[in-house]
C-alpha cells in the first residue's frame, strides 16, 4: 500500500512542476473567457445593439444629426400631451398601488400564517397576470356593460364608469401594480420589529406616533425603493393600454409602437428619439431615487 | 384585557387580507364566470352556465397553433438561457469573481430599457440584411433571453453562493475530477432546485409576453398572447376561455416553482 501511494505520489509529480501547471492555468483562464463569449454575442445583439441604435438615430434627421427631432417632441403638443399621460398614469397609479401593498403587506404579518401564505402565494401569482389578458378582464368587470359598473350604478355609488378614460387607466395600472408591491414590500417589514412597537406603546406612543416617528422613517428607504421601481413598471407598460384602447389612448409606449409599426406614418427616427425621452425619464426618475435615498437617515447606518 | 384589546385589530387586519385577497381575485372571477356562461350583457349575472366555449377553443386549430407555438418559443428561450447564463454563472463566481459587479449593472438593462424602446431598434437592426429575423421566431427567442436574464442571474447567484462554489469544486479537484467533470457532476446537481424555480417562474411570465411577439413578429409566428388580441372581436366567452386556460398553466408553473421552494427549505 505504501508503495503504491509512492507511485501515485511520483506519478503526480510531473503536474506538479511550476511551468506545465502555469500553462494549465492560462488556458484554463482562456477557456472560462471563451465560455463568457457565447452571453457576450447574444446580450450585445438582443440588448445592447439595440439601444444603442436608439440612442444613435434619435438625434439623426433625415441623414444629418442634430437634435431637431427632440425640439420637436418638447414643442408638440401632441408628444408632450403623451408625456403627460404617462407621467400621471404612472405617478397616480403607483401611488395607490404602494398605497395598498403597505396596508396589505403590514396586515398580512398580523394574520396566521396559513391565511398569510395563501394570499401572499395568491399575489405573487396574480403578478403575472398582466397585459392583455388583464385588459381583457377589465374589460368584462369593469367595461360600460361590466359586471361591477352595473353593480356600482345599481347601488347608486357610481353615475358612470368609463374603464377607457385616464382614470379607468389609473384603476387598471393600480390592479397591476398591487401584486408586485405586496412581492417588494411584503419582506421590507422585517425591519420593523415588533418589540419597537411595544416600547413606543410603553413609553407612551400611541399609533399614530408610533408611524410617524418610528415606522415610516425606517420603512422610507424600502418604500422609495418599491415606488421607483412601481413608476418604472407603469410607464413602459404597453400590452393592456393597447389591446384597451386599440393603441388610441396616447401614452409614450403607444406612441413609440404606432411610429414603428402603425400602417400610416412610420418614422423610426423620431420614434427613437420618444424612446430616448421615455429611457430619460426612467434614468431621473432612478437618480431623483439614489439622491433621496441618501438624505434618508436611516441608511446612513 | 389583552384579549379585548387585539380582538379589534386582528379582526381588521384579516378583514384588510381578505379584501386584498377579494380585489385581486375580482377580475379573475369575473373571467371565469364570463367564460362559463351562456350569455351575459347588460345584467348583474350571467344567465345560464355551459363548457361549450372551452370545447370552441381546445378544437379551435388557430388556438391550438398559437399554443403550440407560444411554448416552443419560451422552452426555446429558456434552453438558450440555461446554456448562456450557466456557463457565464460559474465562470463568472469561479473564475473571475470581480466580474459580479459587472454583470449585477448589466442585467438591470433589460428592466430599465421597457420592450418598447427595444422593438425600435430591434425591428431596424434586424428588420433587413444578413441578420434579417423579424417575423420569426428566432429574434423572440433572443428577445426572451434578455427578459429572463436578470431573473435566472440573480436566482441561481443566490444558489450558488449557498453551496460554496469554491470549497466544492477544490474537494472535486482534489478527489481527480477535471474542471469540467466537477461544473457538471457536482456543482450543476446542486443547483437544481434554484435552476428549476427560476425556470418555472421565467416559463410563467414569458407565456405572456406580448410587446415583442406583437411588435416583431405578429401574425407570422402567432403566439398565444398575440392571438388573443387578434381574436379581440369574437365572442367575449370565447376570449375568456382563453384567458382563463392561459392563466391556468401560468397557475400551474407558479404552484410548481412554490411548491419546490417550500421543500428548500
Amino acid at each position: 500500500m505504501n508503495a503504491s501511494l509512492e507511485q501515485r505520489h511520483s506519478a503526480a509529480q510531473p503536474a506538479l512542476k511550476p511551468r506545465p501547471r502555469a500553462s494549465f492555468h492560462r488556458t484554463s483562464q482562456w477557456l472560462a473567457i471563451l465560455c463568457l463569449l457565447p452571453f457576450a454575442v447574444f446580450f450585445i445583439a438582443f440588448q445592447i445593439a439595440p439601444l444603442v441604435w436608439v440612442a444613435v438615430h434619435s438625434l439623426s434627421v433625415g441623414g444629418d444629426w442634430g437634435l431637431d427631432n427632440f425640439v420637436k417632441v418638447f414643442s408638440s403638443k401632441f408628444y408632450l400631451q403623451a408625456i403627460k399621460h404617462s407621467l400621471q398614469i404612472a405617478f397616480w397609479s403607483s401611488l395607490l398601488g404602494i398605497a395598498i401593498a403597505i396596508l396589505g403587506s403590514y396586515s398580512l404579518r398580523q394574520v396566521d400564517s396559513k391565511l398569510r401564505d395563501f394570499v401572499i402565494a395568491f399575489s405573487n401569482m396574480t403578478s403575472n397576470f398582466a397585459g392583455v389578458p388583464l385588459a381583457f378582464a377589465f374589460i368584462i368587470l369593469l367595461g360600460f356593460n361590466g359586471a361591477l359598473t352595473i353593480l356600482l350604478k345599481q347601488i347608486g355609488l357610481i353615475e358612470d364608469f368609463n374603464l377607457y378614460s385616464k382614470t379607468g387607466l389609473i384603476v387598471l395600472y393600480t390592479y397591476f401594480q398591487i401584486p408586485l408591491g405586496v412581492l417588494l414590500l411584503y419582506p421590507a417589514f422585517d425591519a420593523l420589529r415588533e418589540d419597537w412597537r411595544e416600547s413606543a406603546a410603553l413609553l407612551g406612543a400611541g399609533t399614530w406616533d408610533f408611524w410617524r416617528h418610528i415606522g415610516l422613517p425606517v420603512l422610507t428607504p424600502a418604500l422609495l425603493g418599491t415606488f421607483v421601481i412601481l413608476l418604472a413598471n407603469a410607464l413602459g407598460a404597453y400590452a393592456t393600454v393597447y389591446y384597451l384602447t386599440t393603441g388610441n389612448f396616447n401614452v409614450l409606449p403607444i406612441r413609440i409602437a404606432a411610429m414603428v409599426s402603425g400602417d400610416i406614418s412610420l418614422n423610426p427616427d423620431m420614434a427613437s428619439a420618444l424612446a430616448m425621452v421615455l429611457v430619460g425619464l426612467m434614468a431621473l426618475i432612478t437618480v431623483a431615487h439614489q439622491l433621496l435615498l441618501k438624505r434618508s437617515y436611516h441608511v446612513a447606518r | 384585557m389583552s384579549r379585548a384589546e387585539t380582538s379589534p385589530a386582528s379582526l381588521y387586519h384579516r378583514l384588510v387580507v381578505w379584501l386584498l385577497f377579494a380585489i385581486l381575485l375580482l377580475p379573475l372571477a369575473a373571467t371565469l364566470l364570463y367564460s362559463l356562461s351562456t350569455s351575459w350583457s347588460a345584467t348583474m349575472l350571467p344567465d345560464g352556465l355551459t363548457f361549450k366555449w372551452y370545447l370552441a377553443l381546445w378544437s379551435d386549430a388557430r388556438f391550438l397553433a398559437a399554443f403550440g407555438q407560444s411554448l416552443l418559443v419560451c422552452l426555446g428561450a429558456l434552453l438558450l438561457a440555461v446554456l448562456l447564463i450557466l456557463p457565464l454563472l460559474f465562470v463568472v463566481h469561479y473564475h473571475f469573481p470581480k466580474l459580479d459587479g459587472l454583470m449585477n449593472i448589466l442585467i438591470l438593462l433589460p428592466f430599465a430599457v421597457p420592450p418598447v424602446v427595444s422593438s425600435v431598434g430591434l425591428l431596424q437592426v434586424y428588420g433587413s440584411g444578413p441578420l434579417a429575423m423579424v417575423g420569426t421566431p428566432w429574434i423572440l427567442i433572443g428577445c426572451y433571453f434578455t427578459i429572463a436574464l436578470p431573473f435566472m442571474y440573480r436566482a441561481i447567484t443566490n444558489n450558488l453562493q449557498a453551496i460554496n462554489l469554491r470549497d466544492l469544486m477544490d474537494a472535486a479537484h482534489l478527489l481527480g475530477a477535471s474542471t469540467w467533470k466537477a461544473a457538471l457532476l457536482v456543482v450543476l446537481p446542486n443547483l437544481r432546485k434554484g435552476l428549476m424555480v427560476s425556470l418555472f417562474l421565467s416559463f410563467s411570465f414569458l407565456f405572456g409576453e406580448f410587446v415583442f411577439a406583437n411588435l416583431l413578429v405578429g401574425t407570422r409566428y402567432e403566439t398565444l398572447q398575440v392571438y388573443l388580441n387578434n381574436m379581440r372581436n369574437s365572442s367575449g366567452h370565447f376570449n375568456s376561455a382563453l384567458v382563463i386556460s392561459y392563466f391556468f398553466f401560468v397557475l400551474v408553473f407558479t404552484w410548481a416553482a412554490n411548491r419546490l421552494n417550500k421543500d428548500k427549505t
